[in-house]
């Protein structure tokens, strides 16, 4: 049997007595009853507000709990305002020990401010800009920071954590080659089928083996690998550290005269530093060899002859302007992964929070730094 | 001999008929090769305080967490309400799950909802009601456990230890549930909150007619609210009973935890002044 069918539900009962008007309640004065008890409540209200006196009996009420209680106590206090003069019979003694706990008492919310909503829009906006530049701010200075422990730890090699640094690179680095193999190799494929249709219409497919080369070595390798460590490894560094400020664990750290700076903070962006440059390598591996595939295949376009006309189209300044950039973006991405960590509060929502934005802002800046890279590289011809 | 001890008696020999309302049978829980809880029996009854002793690291919350279905068990039986958790179908559960409230050890509040929200969910979640009843059922229940209004807007991460606590409790006794579970109330908590505490939970376990399953390590809550103690040691409950039994007991154990230090200072201080112990009366109105 469930619970819902046990239930008497709550009645109010008018009955004229000679001693005057009565209301009996009767059945369960509890929460389960939801909607109903509520009603209830305010038909008590709505009966006797035309008396001047009433009595309310609850030697019928099978059961009674707080919201029942406070429902009675609240239809007493709305019928005193109307100078109905309220008496309670036949209660039982943990009834009233109840009643008396749950006495009416005013709960009026205090009333927020309305603001105009196209205040509240502009002010909002401006926020978000002040916002903007103060993490900005904030960012620089986070940078100075792990700057100067590097030099403090460079300075006292023996504070480093090596182990920590190795079990970094093995979880960023070494965990990350399948799917960047993977995504690569697919990625270069695309490439190379795009350019040998498109290129075929002026009978210049043998130029796809170049355009692989050099799209791939120079761009492609290096922003798609960025990417995927941002979503993949700055996501884990932002909700590990998140989490660890959540519940005290940095503070903990700080108390113990140990900078998280040098603990937590710089085996995970070295970590970073020196896996990436290793992984675009993969990277730009995987793609040529899906490029080669792909242009066997669909090209017809030999391995050996692949291997000929790539030599002539890259050269080793080619490979890198890719490498080059990548502990470079390692940087900006741990960077913003642990301050954003760091700035978590004290919910699980403001987790989810930082590390969403922590994905999004280094993605973002990946593509900026590629940009300005790409800006600068032009200006010194290399 | 006042209502207090009259009402301790009471229990000492518990009727036959009596009725259980948390039945543990042989109850075996570990971890990986690690066995906590070895062939456990213990019956709560209906309207009483139970109260659940043990060193550390003993499996009291890891008992708690068993008979809430948190924790799976290796073999036993575990009967709350007279149900058996683990046979019944999902919506049946549910309704079972909606007649207990529970008292985390850490709180366990949500962290992205203030107070009021926290004590909303269960009301919001399985009843039917406006939000002007919500609102001051929240508020009420807040007053009841000892917080000011203006917590109530407060996130779980602007608070004090001990109001994680009563927020807490007051979440758990959202639905006016027939039982409760408390891991360690009134850790955490000064003496005079936790006196507070204890007359609460008496208060409402004599309204509400509330059963209480209060794993403790509070002496106190142990004098002036428990009806009955179960003490755990080595998986097992050693001994359970009213108190004055326990105190008797000469299990080693036992002996230390009532007669040694701490124990014995708050013993020898309670029996002088056993005929003015605390115990909540039924207030008239
Ligand atoms: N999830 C888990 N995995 C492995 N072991 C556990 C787990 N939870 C608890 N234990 C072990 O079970 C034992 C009992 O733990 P429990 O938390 O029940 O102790 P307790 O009696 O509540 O202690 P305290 O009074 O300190 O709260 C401990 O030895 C603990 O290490
Ligand atoms: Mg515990």
């Amino acid at each position: 049997m469930t619970v819902a069918a046990m239930q008497r539900p709550p009645k109010v009962a008018r009955q004229s007595a000679a001693q005057g008007v009565r209301l009996a309640l009767s059945g369960d004065w509890t929460l389960i009853a939801s909607q109903r008890l509520e009603e209830e409540g305010r038909r008590i209200v709505e009966e006797a507000r035309l008396d001047r006196t009433i009595a309310i009996d609850l030697s019928q009420v099978s059961q009674l709990d707080t919201a029942g209680a406070w429902l009675i106590n609240r239809a007493r206090h709305d019928l005193a305002r109307r100078d109905v003069a309220v008496t309670l019979e036949h209660v039982r003694p943990e009834y009233s020990t109840l009643l008396d706990e749950t006495r009416y008492r005013d709960f009026a919310a205090p009333s927020r401010p309305r603001f105009n909503v196209f205040f509240v829009l502009l002010a909002d906006f401006g926020e978000s800009i002040v916002d903007a530049l103060r993490e900005f701010y904030r960012g620089v200075g986070f940078l100075g920071e792990f700057v100067s422990s590097m030099i403090y730890v460079a300075a006292n090699p023996r504070r480093f954590r090596l182990t920590s640094l190795v079990a970094q690179i093995e979880l960023v680095g070494f965990r990350s080659v399948p799917i960047i193999v993977l995504i690569n190799i697919l990625v270069g494929g695309i490439v190379a089928q795009q350019g040998i249709f498109q290129l075929l219409k002026f009978g210049a497919s043998s130029y796809t083996v170049s355009l692989i080369g050099i799209l791939v070595l120079r761009e492609l390798g290096v922003l798609l690998t960025s990417i995927m460590i941002a979503g993949r490894s700055g996501s884990a560094i932002t909700a590990e550290l998140g989490s660890m400020k959540m519940r005290e664990e940095v503070d903990a750290l700080l108390v113990m005269g140990l900078s998280p700076f040098e603990v937590l903070i710089a085996p995970r962006v070295l970590g970073l530093v020196i896996s990436l440059p290793i992984l675009t390598f993969v990277a730009d591996m995987a793609a040529l060899f899906g490029g080669m595939l792909v242009a066997w295949w669909y090209g017809g376009i030999s391995p050996a002859a692949f291997a000929s006309l790539l030599k002539e189209a890259i050269a080793l300044h080619t490979f890198l302007v890719g490498i080059i950039k990548a502990p470079f973006m390692a940087l900006v991405i741990g960077l913003i992964a642990s301050m954003d960590g760091l700035a978590t509060q004290g919910s699980a929502e403001s987790l989810g929070r930082q590390v969403t934005s922590s994905v999004v802002k280094s993605i973002f800046m990946v593509i900026v730094m590629d940009g300005v890279f790409a800006v600068f590289f032009a200006a010194i011809d290399y | 001999m006042t209502n207090a001890s009259a009402h301790a008696n009471d229990a000492a020999q518990p009727r036959p008929n009596r009725d259980v309302i948390i039945s543990v049978r042989d109850l075996v829980v570990g971890f990986g090769d690690k066995t906590i809880v070895k062939g456990l029996n213990l019956d709560v009854y209906r309207g009483e305080v139970l109260g659940v002793v043990g060193g550390s690291g003993q499996g009291k919350s890891v008992l708690t967490r068993t008979i809430l279905g948190l924790t799976p068990k290796r073999s036993g039986s575990v009967q709350v309400f007279g149900q058996n958790r683990d046979m019944l179908p999902p919506l049946e559960r549910r309704a079972l799950e909606q007649r207990w409230g529970v008292l985390f050890q850490n709180g366990a509040l949500f962290s992205g909802l203030t107070v009021k929200q926290n004590i909303q969910m269960p009301m919001r979640e399985t009843r039917d009601l406006s939000e002007r009843l919500m609102d001051e059922l929240a508020l009420l229940k807040l007053e009841l456990v000892g917080l000011n209004p203006d917590a109530a807007d407060k996130f779980p991460s602007e608070l004090s230890g001990g109001m994680v606590k009563r927020a807490a409790l007051a979440r758990a006794l959202a639905l006016d549930p027939e039982l409760v579970f408390l891991d360690e109330p009134t850790s955490g908590l000064d003496p005079i909150s936790a006196a507070e505490f204890d007359a609460l939970i008496g208060t409402l376990q004599q309204t509400l007619g509330l059963t209480v399953f209060m794993v403790t390590h509070d002496l106190d809550s142990l004098y002036s609210i428990c009806d009955r103690v179960a003490a755990l040691a080595e998986g097992r409950v050693i001994a359970a009973g009213p108190l004055e039994t326990l105190l008797a007991s000469d299990h080693p154990w036992l002996k230390a935890y009532f007669h040694g230090v701490r124990g014995g200072r708050l013993t020898a201080a309670r029996v002088e002044q056993k005929d003015e112990q605390w115990k909540p009366a039924p207030t008239t109105p």
